[in-house]
């Protein structure tokens, strides 16, 4: 069997296309990499595979009988990291899991077991910090918009929370970095692509844009979060721990008004 | 709404809150089914961080900083010359709402000065709930102060719209409370306390029976002491600790490093250290209490009434017990495996679920992450290589403290920096 590489759209549902065909045509599988990117292998065959959601689900449906629902949605997340190679690791993992007769997703002490579990990990932390640090400005149009530039592709599984939280407004949270957002206009959310201006900013932003109240929201909640620190127990260390430096972007309170 | 001077308030009454340490949102089931505003049936989430690393999950306020009382650590006290201001209901309700909307909050934690009578400022905090609740259609969480003194009825209504409530006993003994607060009896804390812990467990059988039961401040109660105001020993505050945890089956009990506010001679002085290192360990020991196994009595007692600030609690009564000691980290079963100073509780599942599919060695424990430096001289796995050396306790402490850095090496005694 002569080394092969896959190339698929970068999906989730593609990635488990390939997997299905590494199964079904007994493929050695060397490289999987998302189209548009350069593959490392040099004397390997390409294959090209297309995205067929009845073949992933059959995927899903194997993995399901055979791991936790928390190790499924450790499966999903690490592949939400985007990390380079993280397609032939999640490779490996079902290997793994395929070739057990027992449920093997809590085996911590298997190396690719506790290198997925680890990246969801990182991935779940985005996911949450997403959820923390997102801040809204209300719009002129009444919609109330964030937006944000998360280090993993938190955004389609940050929508759950939104969604039943902020049950009775109209939201936007974009996605800068890989340029797509969520929307929901009180009934549904969907994807949408769009360009933004320059000046409408993480936050402050220009003011044109935005409820006249909205500017007096943001410095209210600076106000707030002068008062509350307490100057005698200043600890930065454990500070810049709790919110990075690169997410001091989204914290209005932390930004300087004047 | 005047800006201005919602800003002036907010300045003077947030200021005058945040000696409150709770600002947990979590543990609450409120669903968001009425399709309104806010969900708290999942995890707290912190929406910012203060520079002294604390974390930002509710708006924090006072009603009022009016108060009739006057102990002696309090901010608020009524003989302290300090800007007074009050909130009307209504600004405290769209200032919750408008910051909720921006994904700034939870949701929000109110408490008050003591203005005209107990009961009346109970009255106003819950008349903040209601409104949020009922018109403004809120899911988010809410947690009201319980005035000490304030009736049964009161509390039994606060209860309903509320999903944490909490009195703060402050001092940890009674004589304490006699020098620093001579106007408050510690049965006017209790009080309120014992009736939403009834209430509580009443509204818990009757859902049991009737499934539509309103919920009654779902998550649970709490209590905040504070540490090294009054001469206390650890064994005192976690003591007391244990008793509220037991008798009122409190959620959390806070530790609250007492911060120097005034020149009062009953207390530390202006400038004096916070202590925040004893504060770290009295948690370690609560923790130690509620998710380790541990009764209080082996941590503390009348021999042991300080805990070791070098080390950790754990270690330090692992230490004290060496002939439980090693363990094999293969066999031993969860509740000795919980005693291992240096393996923390996700490690202990980790361990549990994965010695299932193979014999565990240093290097498997190494990378599951527990902390080998400590636990290596507590343990056997699957490994020639024993660190088990016939070691005395003290120097064996010695041996761990030379191999670990321990972030409040600067606060530790000074004496040990000559070594």
């Amino acid at each position: 069997m002569p080394d092969t590489v896959l190339k698929y759209d970068g999906s989730f549902m593609g990635f488990l296309t390939c997997i299905f065909m590494a199964y079904e045509q007994k493929l050695n599988i060397v490289e999987i990499v998302p189209a548009g990117e350069d593959q490392n292998q040099l004397f390997a065959e390409t294959l090209e595979a297309i995205t067929d959601e009845q073949k992933a689900l059959r995927v899903i449906k194997g993995l399901k009988a055979k791991v936790s629902r928390n190790g499924m949605l450790r499966l999903k997340w690490a592949f939400l990291s985007e990390a380079p190679g993280i397609e032939m690791k999640l490779y490996d993992m079902c290997k793994y899991i395929f070739s057990s007769k027992q449920k093997v997703d809590t085996d911590y002490s298997h190396p690719s077991v506790l290198y997925i579990t680890n990246i969801a990990k990182q991935v779940g932390r985005e996911k949450h910090r997403m959820e923390a640090f997102v801040r809204f400005r209300l719009t002129k149009d009444d919609i109330y918009f964030a937006i944000i530039e998360p280090d993993f592709n938190v955004l389609p599984i940050i929508i759950k929370h939104f969604k039943s939280r902020y049950a009775d407004q109209k939201w936007l949270i974009y996605d800068i970095k890989r340029k797509y957002g969520a929307y929901y206009d009180l009934n549904k959310t969907e994807f949408v692509s769009m360009e933004l201006p320059e000046d409408i900013g993480i936050s402050g932003g220009n003011l044109e844009y935005f409820d006249p109240g909205e500017i007096y929201f943001q410095k209210l909640w600076k106000e707030y979060f002068d008062s509350t620190n307490i100057k005698s127990r200043v600890n930065m260390r454990l500070h810049v721990q709790h919110v990075p430096k690169r997410y001091w972007k989204y914290l209005s309170e932390k930004s300087v008004f004047t | 709404m005047d800006f201005d001077r919602i800003k002036e308030k907010l300045n003077i009454l947030a200021d005058a809150a945040k000696y409150d340490v709770s600002c947990s949102s979590s543990g609450s089931k409120r669903k968001n089914t009425n399709k309104g505003l806010g969900d708290s049936s999942g995890m707290g989430i912190c929406h910012s961080y203060t520079q002294d690393g604390r974390c930002v999950s509710l708006l924090k306020i006072l009603l009022t900083n009016h108060c009739i009382f006057d102990c002696a650590y309090c901010v608020t006290r009524k003989s302290n010359d300090i800007k007074r201001a009050a909130f009307k209901v209504q600004e405290v309700v769209d200032l919750t709402i408008s910051f909720y909307r921006r994904n700034y909050i939870e949701g929000l934690f109110l408490s008050s000065g003591i203005f005209k009578s107990p009961d009346h400022t109970m009255e106003r905090l819950i008349s903040v709930a209601k409104k949020l609740r009922l018109e403004e259609n809120f899911n988010g969480y809410i947690h009201l102060k319980s005035i000490p003194g304030a009736s049964d009825e009161l509390m039994r209504e606060a209860g309903l719209y509320a999903d944490r409530l909490s009195v703060n006993i402050e001092i940890p003994t009674k004589s304490g409370l006699k020098l620093l607060a001579p106007d408050k009896k510690h049965e006017d804390f209790m009080k309120p306390m014992k009736k939403v812990k009834d209430e509580i467990i009443q509204y818990k059988e009757e859902s049991r029976l009737i499934k539509s039961t309103p919920k009654y401040a779902p998550a649970g109660q709490s209590t905040q002491m504070i540490v090294g105001a009054t001469g206390e020993s650890d064994r005192d505050i976690m003591y007391s600790s244990a008793f509220f945890y037991k008798k009122y089956n409190m959620k959390r009990v806070y530790y609250s490093g007492y911060v120097p506010i005034s020149n009062d001679p009953r207390l530390p002085a202006i400038g004096s250290q916070v202590p925040m290192l004893r504060e770290n360990r009295l948690y370690q020991t609560d923790w130690l209490m509620r998710f380790y196994g541990f009764d209080i009595r082996e941590l503390l007692n009348d021999d042991f009434l300080h805990l070791d600030m070098e080390i950790d609690p754990k270690l330090s009564w692992a230490l004290r017990n060496r002939h439980l000691f090693p363990l094999d980290i293969n066999r031993v079963e969860k509740q000795l495996l919980l005693r291992v100073p240096g393996i923390g509780l996700k490690s202990v599942n980790k361990i549990i679920q994965s010695r299932k599919y193979r014999k565990l060695n240093w290097e498997h424990l190494q990378k599951i992450g527990i902390a080998t430096n400590k636990a290596k001289y507590f343990i056997t796995c699957d490994s020639r290589e024993k660190e088990l050396k016939d070691l005395s306790s003290e120097s064996l402490k010695q041996i761990i403290l030379k191999n670990s850095h321990s972030k409040y090496i600067k606060d530790l005694s000074p004496q040990l920096s000559l070594f």
